[in-house]
């Protein structure tokens, strides 16, 4: 988050000089939530769980405007509309007519992600705020993983019971090959949910790394002096619109991704072979 | 990298929180927001699929009316051609009646005139005969002194008138 970073260069570079591409992810509780726990856990709320907050009151707000159901849409309920007509038509496309009742889990899944992806990016530092992308972190990425897993199992042995296991099995592997194929199907099926999170995760962690450090191109060679500014500062600056927008497309793009394999992975437990 | 070096302190409060406000957004904005807001569309696709249907049906009324009245039309041409056709027939085999009275009657006068003119030259040419017999009795008798009866002289007339 370069926002962040012109924020963590005026805290840090005081002392050190020394921009911390990292520090953006560190987590802090807010509020002397610091010890609040259940059962022996810790639960404070940090500035990951206020982003999460930030997420899903603004998701809360973008849906509740497209709910006015007019015959004829506005705008914002075309938006809407047309998200949910997206995941639906992607949901048909790949389970088929079963795939409807798995819209709204897909939608929330999707919207959140796309949510917070955005939310992290936006500038807001110019007000004072400090953003937060929770899902750079595997901790989130790998709860959702998880969950779509979950279901992936749950509807494959509440469908197909014991017969779920033959997903391992391709549909016409000869007999001799099985001994051989089953392994390395189970061993990609079970690989699944952290190729899933981890997968969200890095890039959006990669993506804010990389506009911190060249926000601290840009700082160090302006602070560096005019030669400096000019033959690094303005071309980082130049290079970081460019990867901003990237970012944003990447924004969309993991979240469509991650939507997307969950809707592919329900789909083997929903139609097995 | 804070993901990992805070993870033991940090996790479990992630994944409470995670819980907590994907929750909200699965049960709330999934379940609750999204099946209303399908329903909209569902509902708007209908009503078009309706109001297209009730448009094509209308069509379809309005073709099939348009084809009834073409054949209708087409009948009644027909039916004026017929009329025409047949005046026009009657008025043909009318004039022909009249024409064939009117060529009867002109042949019938026509006959009529011709015997007349035919008995007329008869007539006058048996006068002619009468007069010439008469006549040769008369100059036979100043010439040759010869008495001849009518019968002969009429006979002698009518074979010089014969042989010309």
């Amino acid at each position: 988050m370069f926002v962040t970073g012109f924020r963590d260069v005026r805290d840090v570079a005081a002392e050190q000089a020394k921009v911390d591409p990292m520090y953006q992810f560190t987590i802090e509780p807010l509020a002397g939530s610091g010890g609040w726990e259940i059962a022996g856990y810790n639960i404070a709320f940090t500035n990951s769980a206020l982003w999460m907050l930030i997420t899903t009151v603004v998701l809360f707000l973008f849906v509740l405007g497209g709910m006015k159901r007019e015959l004829v849409p506005g705008r914002w309920q075309m938006v809407v509309e047309s998200f949910t007509g997206f995941i639906d038509d992607m949901l048909e496309a790949n389970i088929g007519k079963e795939g409807r009742k798995y819209v709204p889990y897909v939608f929330s899944l999707f919207m959140f992600i796309l949510f917070a992806n955005l939310l992290g990016l936006m500038p807001l530092g110019v007000f004072g705020l400090h953003p937060f992308t929770f899902t750079s972190h595997f901790t989130v990425t790998g709860v959702l993983a998880i969950i779509s897993f979950s279901i992936v199992l749950l509807v494959g042995f509440w469908k197909h019971g014991l017969h779920f296991f033959s997903l391992f099995v391709p549909e016409g592997t000869p007999l001799p090959m099985i001994p051989i194929l089953a392994p390395i199907e189970f061993i990609s099926f079970m690989v699944r949910p952290f190729s899933l999170g981890l997968r969200l995760f890095v890039a959006m962690m990669a993506g804010h790394v990389l506009l911190e450090v060249l926000s601290s191109f840009v700082i160090d060679g302006t602070n560096a002096g005019a030669t400096f500014g000019l033959m690094v500062g303005l071309p980082s600056f130049i290079l970081m619109i460019g990867i901003c927008a990237l970012e944003l497309l990447v924004a969309g793009i993991q979240a469509y991704v991650f939507a997307l394999l969950t809707s592919l992975y329900i789909n083997d437990a929903e139609n097995l072979h | 990298m804070p993901q990992i070096a805070q993870l033991a302190e940090t996790w479990s409060s992630q994944v409470f929180w995670l819980l907590v406000f994907f929750g909200i957004t699965f049960f709330v904005i999934g379940r609750g927001m999204v099946p209303k807001v399908m329903e909209t569309v569902a509902q708007r696709d209908s009503q078009i699929a309706a109001d297209l249907g009730a448009a094509k049906a209308a069509r379809d009324a309005a073709d099939e009316q348009e084809e009834a009245w073409r054949v209708r039309e087409n009948e009644n041409r027909a039916a004026a051609q017929a009329i025409v056709a047949k005046a026009k027939d009657e008025a043909a085999a009318k004039s022909e009646k009249k024409l064939k009275a009117a060529q009867t009657r002109l042949d019938k006068k026509l006959a009529e005139a011709e015997d007349r003119i035919a008995e007329a030259r008869t007539a006058a040419l048996t006068e002619v005969e009468a007069v010439a017999a008469e006549a040769a009795q008369d100059i036979v008798s100043r010439l040759a002194g010869v008495k001849v009866t009518k019968p002969v002289a009429t006979k002698a007339v009518k074979e010089a008138m014969t042989h010309g």
